[in-house]
């Protein structure tokens, strides 16, 4: 109550009140008309794409685009791709993460310093720096143009080892004495990772899983080096390949398939965003 | 137990490998062609532009996006409905895939694009954004800033939430205004948070690629070739690895050398330490 007090006594005026939400309002321009833009030029017919005057609503939407979509590259596999390694790696980083994390904030074992002096050098490691290495590497193992190269260094490399970081500082916030009770109880320390920790780590576990999702998601350098087949691509990479026979784009179709691509995971984020939201936001602090 | 030491030896044994791998091939580079590849950093006329455009693209964006998340976290710092509404709003693009993001903004910046066709109805002819030098790095970095400030404000916005309401109110009878309250007040009490996305967000507009790749493939000339952007060409589309692994490591050598300075700035910077 004391706050909207003080936002009653600071934005008294009804005139301040119309500049403050007019100035947020003006400033969510850029976030939105994006999206909005995207989904409604994606309905346009080719021809009406860049029409001048711009329409804000197609006049005559068509869903040809999206049918062009799945002809012109193989786009269901190359989303069931990218769904799969996403959640590939996720559940990969999460059980790899909390078991590494747990390990540095209860387990006691030699050289445990020096390793977890390698986790943060990890952090600070970009992985493009590794890139041509690994790319050696995978071209040794005959892993090029497969999804292993996308889903181990993922799980293992840059991405879980921020994961390992923020699981190992959530863990050491939790009280020991739970775990101390358990273990009189005759629990192992298996046992007590994945039913006493693992349980009241669900926020952190959250956060973790979505950094994870949205980095793999996201991911474009990797799968341009690694993946050389339509077939075998992720989304970014399809997306960018929707070009006629001179490399011009075809925006309506590129529009429609970036539409497909944003919009689902737009749309649970929207239903979840206070999960979303808050759960990044502990786990950012406690980082 | 046994278990848990082996499933954590294993991916460090592998962070560990892959961190020193790099070593292993530079040292193999090394040995084969001893310092040419040095050499060729030392002599290629591209590497200053390069490193310059890399310079430009962090500053603006990191002053940008902090600059703006700061602001938006003030705004939203109300208890109402109305404010979930906009943070969610700010937030959403942190949630749109990178690529399809970077595609719409690519879209509307075309010469007969949505902004410029904005532009034309109030009687302004817009610039071929991605085509001349200035705009197309100009649009790299918004582009950028857009898609990524939600996530930068929300940890300003869980930090200013911790500051406590006490302080602010006895501040505000001591007389202090908005802005004396925002400088004296928040900003020291969430500088901890600010020194901690400021490193994420130098770290992160270090490895900026997809952006750049969709949005302008480096150009004009190579007023938006970033050191990733480079190292990716020079590495994977003219197959030069050794020189790669070269601008690999010094990509690796900046974020080590800012990451050593923030963190002595740390000390002086930040107000307290939680």
């Amino acid at each position: 109550m004391r706050t909207d007090e003080a936002i009653a006594r600071s934005k008294s005026s009804p005139l301040k009140k119309i500049i403050f939400f007019g100035a947020l309002s003006l400033l969510a321009v850029p976030f939105v008309f994006p999206t909005w833009w995207m989904i409604t030029s994606s309905l346009k017919p080719i021809s009406d794409i860049f029409a001048f005057p711009p329409t804000l609503w197609p006049s005559d939407p068509t869903l040809k685009a999206y049918a062009d979509v799945f002809v012109l590259q193989p786009f269901a596999r190359q989303y069931f791709n990218s769904l799969y390694i996403a959640a590939v790696v996720t559940v990969g980083t999460m059980l790899v993460s909390s078991l590494a994390g747990y390990a540095f904030a209860r387990i006691r074992f030699r050289g445990q310093n020096a390793l977890f002096l390698v986790v943060l050098v990890g952090l600070l490691i970009p992985s493009e720096v590794t890139i041509v290495p690994l790319f050696q590497i995978f071209i040794n193992l005959g892993l090029i143009n497969t999804h292993w190269p996308l889903i181990l260094v993922s799980t293992f490399g840059a991405p879980s080892v921020l994961a390992t970081f923020i699981m190992r500082q959530f863990f050491i916030s939790l009280p020991v004495e739970l775990e101390e009770a358990a273990r009189l109880d005759g629990l192992g320390r298996f046992a007590i990772w994945w039913r006493i920790a693992m349980p009241l780590a669900k926020t952190a576990l959250a956060a973790v899983s979505i950094f994870t999702f949205l980095h793999i998601w996201n991911l474009y350098l990797e799968p341009t080096v690694y993946l050389l087949t339509p077939e075998l691509f992720t989304l970014p990479q399809a997306l960018t390949r929707y070009t006629d026979a001179y490399g011009g784009e075809m925006w309506n179709v590129q529009l429609a398939a970036a539409t497909l691509t944003a919009l689902p995971v737009l749309i649970v984020f929207v239903i979840a965003q206070k999960q979303f939201v808050e759960g990044l936001a502990q786990t950012g602090l406690k980082g | 137990m046994l278990g848990i030491i082996a499933f954590v030896l294993v991916p460090l044994g592998l962070v560990v490998y892959f961190s020193f791998h790099e070593w292993n091939v530079l040292a193999g580079t090394f040995t084969f062609v001893g310092a040419e590849n040095f050499e060729r950093f030392f002599t290629d006329p591209k590497v200053a532009p390069v490193l310059q455009s890399t310079a430009i693209f962090s500053t603006g964006l990191v002053v940008l996006n902090i600059a703006l998340a700061l602001l938006l976290a003030v705004m939203l710092n109300r208890r109402s409905r109305a404010m979930i509404v906009y943070r969610t709003i700010f937030f959403s693009p942190v949630v749109v895939s990178l690529v399809a993001w970077t595609i719409v903004w690519s879209f509307l910046l075309q010469d007969n694009g949505g902004i410029n066709a904005l532009l034309a109805t109030v009687g302004i002819e817009g610039p071929n954004w991605l085509r001349e030098g200035p705009t197309a790095m100009a649009a790299v970095i918004v582009v950028q800033v857009f898609k990524n400030v939600g996530l930068n404000m929300i940890l300003f916005l869980a930090a200013l939430q911790g500051v406590p309401k006490e302080l602010e109110e006895a501040a505000r009878i001591d007389g202090a205004g908005a802005r004396v309250l925002f400088t004296r007040i928040s900003v020291p009490l969430i500088s901890p948070t600010i020194l901690l996305t400021f490193i994420i967000t130098i770290v992160g507009s270090l490895q900026v690629f997809a952006q750049v790749a969709v949005l302008t493939q480096g150009g004009p000339g190579t007023s938006t070739t970033v050191l990733v952007y480079y190292l990716f060409q020079q590495a994977f589309l003219f197959g030069r690895f050794g020189y790669g692994s070269v601008l690999a490591l010094v990509l690796f050598a900046i974020v080590l050398v800012l990451t050593v300075v923030q963190w002595q700035l740390r000390k002086k910077w930040v107000f307290y330490e939680n």
